[in-house]
């Protein structure tokens, strides 16, 4: 069924009785051509780019709760493109235009709002390195635009431009960056998927492969045994376990993220800002919260929970640049499952065993690398050599000196 | 969390910095054959277990002595606190 404006008023009129669900819940065949670990955001868009792009046949997209559960329903809707390396910037500028044609590739509203995002800068020595950057994002076609201090406070008049400590002296704008409504990127994926005959199949843990000689067989589920003879993982945050299974050690340690929506309030943030003497970013929700996070907690972790010393730390770097945010009460606080890389870049490879192929490691950043890192999986998977974007992503770039490490911080993922 | 320290008894966590998994305790034998590729995995591969894991704590806000913690990573439960010393000791290596 496709959806248009048409479609709506003709359905008010005849009693909303034409509605048909999204996609199937069809049970596991006994034998895929290519199956697909993970109904999150980027398993999801992997399995509409093979099929809609690449026009593979045969696909299902094996889930172990319900779809979009994960990480893709638990992050702050951030999409940019506005990094520095070789590496990664064609990769998430490819993302960027991507998400600038989605919801008409789609034909799903994934309400996509391209409302600018704003990195404040402190000092001299941040402005030479964010005046660098930006000139990196317009060398691989992003748009990035320096602001000084007057751009800042035309537009941003509430934030704290004479702090002691930290005065904010300028910014590096990205006008085309922004935010989606998380949840409908997994259902409109979903839903194009299923239309494209992707089974979708909900509730199927999986709890082993099938490796025989070094080749990939397919997948023990809850659900029994299902054939394969191609399997992409795509599990961020849990994918040491699930590679594990597999016998793989990866380049991963799982941390966690905590995130805070305030209660809901007139518009007063027009864009997304972030802070740069510190770790702290906001933005606000269409339903008017105010959506912020900061750094990691910092240990290994697989509970969906945080604890206080990071909470305290995120609010006083609300408070350091938009003192007003202390007049608001918290709504809700999460926290999610992060693949921490050891340079703070992602995976998206072929392994050693041959059929089974890795995408992971996306630290904190993988939602806005939802239909980028679809597509080139996508890719990947279809024609067995890397998308010209994903050529970096390779998990034994550690063993050849090719670390894509954007912070400069070294083998360490708690600081990524 | 509280991570109860050896000599100074219950602290906050906040009290440390992380350094992971404490296998690095254990680093491979420079003048090996394959000394190249075990250096990598020492460097750069986890077993990152969701349970029991055993990591390091550095106590930069106290002593500064390094801790191993026994800690579940599902529950972030504290079973076992040691002194990296003791345990770097009884390895075998000396510090």
């Amino acid at each position: 069924m496709r959806y248009s404006g048409f479609k709506v008023i003709k359905e008010a009129l005849s009693g909303h009785k034409g509605w048909t669900p999204a996609w199937r819940e069809p049970d596991p065949k006994p034998h895929y051509d290519i199956v697909i670990i993970g109904g999150g955001g980027h398993g999801l868009a992997t399995a509409h780019y093979l099929a809609k792009v690449y026009k593979q046949k045969n696909i299902a997209v094996i889930e172990k709760g319900w779809i979009g559960g994960g990480n893709v329903g638990r992050n702050t809707t951030i999409i940019r493109s506005n990094y520095l390396l070789d590496g990664n910037e064609p990769f998430y500028e490819f993302s960027l235009k991507l998400w600038e044609g989605l919801e008409q590739d789609l034909n799903y509203n994934a309400m996509v709002s391209q409302r600018g995002i704003m990195n404040l800068i402190h000092s001299d020595a941040q402005r030479d390195a964010f005046v660098r950057r930006g000139n990196a994002m317009i060398l691989n076609g992003a748009d990035a635009e320096y602001l000084d201090e007057a751009q800042i406070r035309a537009e941003y008049p509430f934030l704290k431009f004479d702090d002691q400590r930290f005065p904010i002296k300028g910014g590096l704008a990205q006008r085309r960056g922004g935010t989606v409504r998380h949840d409908a990127v997994a259902w409109g994926y979903a839903r194009s998927a299923d239309s494209h005959g992707v089974d979708i199949i909900q509730n199927c843990e999986v709890t082993g492969f099938k490796i025989e000689d070094g080749v990939c067989k397919g997948i023990e589920t809850s659900r029994g045994f299902i054939g394969a003879s191609k399997v992409g993982c795509a599990v961020a945050g849990n994918s040491g376990r699930l590679m594990g299974m597999a016998g793989m050690r990866l380049p991963i340690e799982s941390h966690v993220l905590q995130a805070f929506v305030s209660e809901g309030l007139k518009p007063v943030l027009p864009g997304v800002i972030t802070f740069g003497a510190g770790h702290f970013y906001v933005s606000q929700s269409d339903k008017g919260g105010l959506v912020f996070g900061g750094d990691l907690d910092g240990y290994n972790s697989y509970a969906q929970r945080g604890n206080l010393p990071v909470v305290e730390d995120v609010c006083e770097g609300g408070m350091a640049i938009m003192p007003m945010i202390g007049r608001a009460r918290l709504l809700r606080m999460w926290g999610g499952i992060m693949d921490m890389s050891m340079d703070g870049s992602p995976y998206i490879d072929k392994t050693h065993i041959e059929g089974l192929y890795f995408n992971g490691g996306w630290c904190y950043g993988g939602f806005k690398a939802t239909p980028a890192s679809g597509y080139t999986f996508a890719h990947l998977l279809a024609k067995d050599e890397p998308h010209e974007t994903a050529t970096a992503y390779r998990l034994d770039r550690y063993k050849t000196g090719h670390m894509i490490d954007e912070k400069g911080q070294g083998n360490q993922p708690n600081l990524h | 969390m509280i991570i109860n320290h050896p000599l100074l008894g219950p602290r906050d966590s906040a009290e440390f910095v992380y350094m992971g998994d404490a296998s690095l305790i254990e680093r491979p034998d420079p003048e090996a054959e394959n000394a190249a590729d075990q250096f990598h995995d020492y460097a750069y591969l986890r077993d990152n277990p969701a349970g029991e894991l055993r990591e390091l704590w550095f106590h930069e806000g106290g002593d500064r002595s390094w801790l191993v913690v026994t800690r579940d990573t599902r529950t972030h439960e504290i079973s076992k606190v040691e002194l990296a010393r003791d345990v770097a000791r009884s390895k075998g290596r000396s510090l």
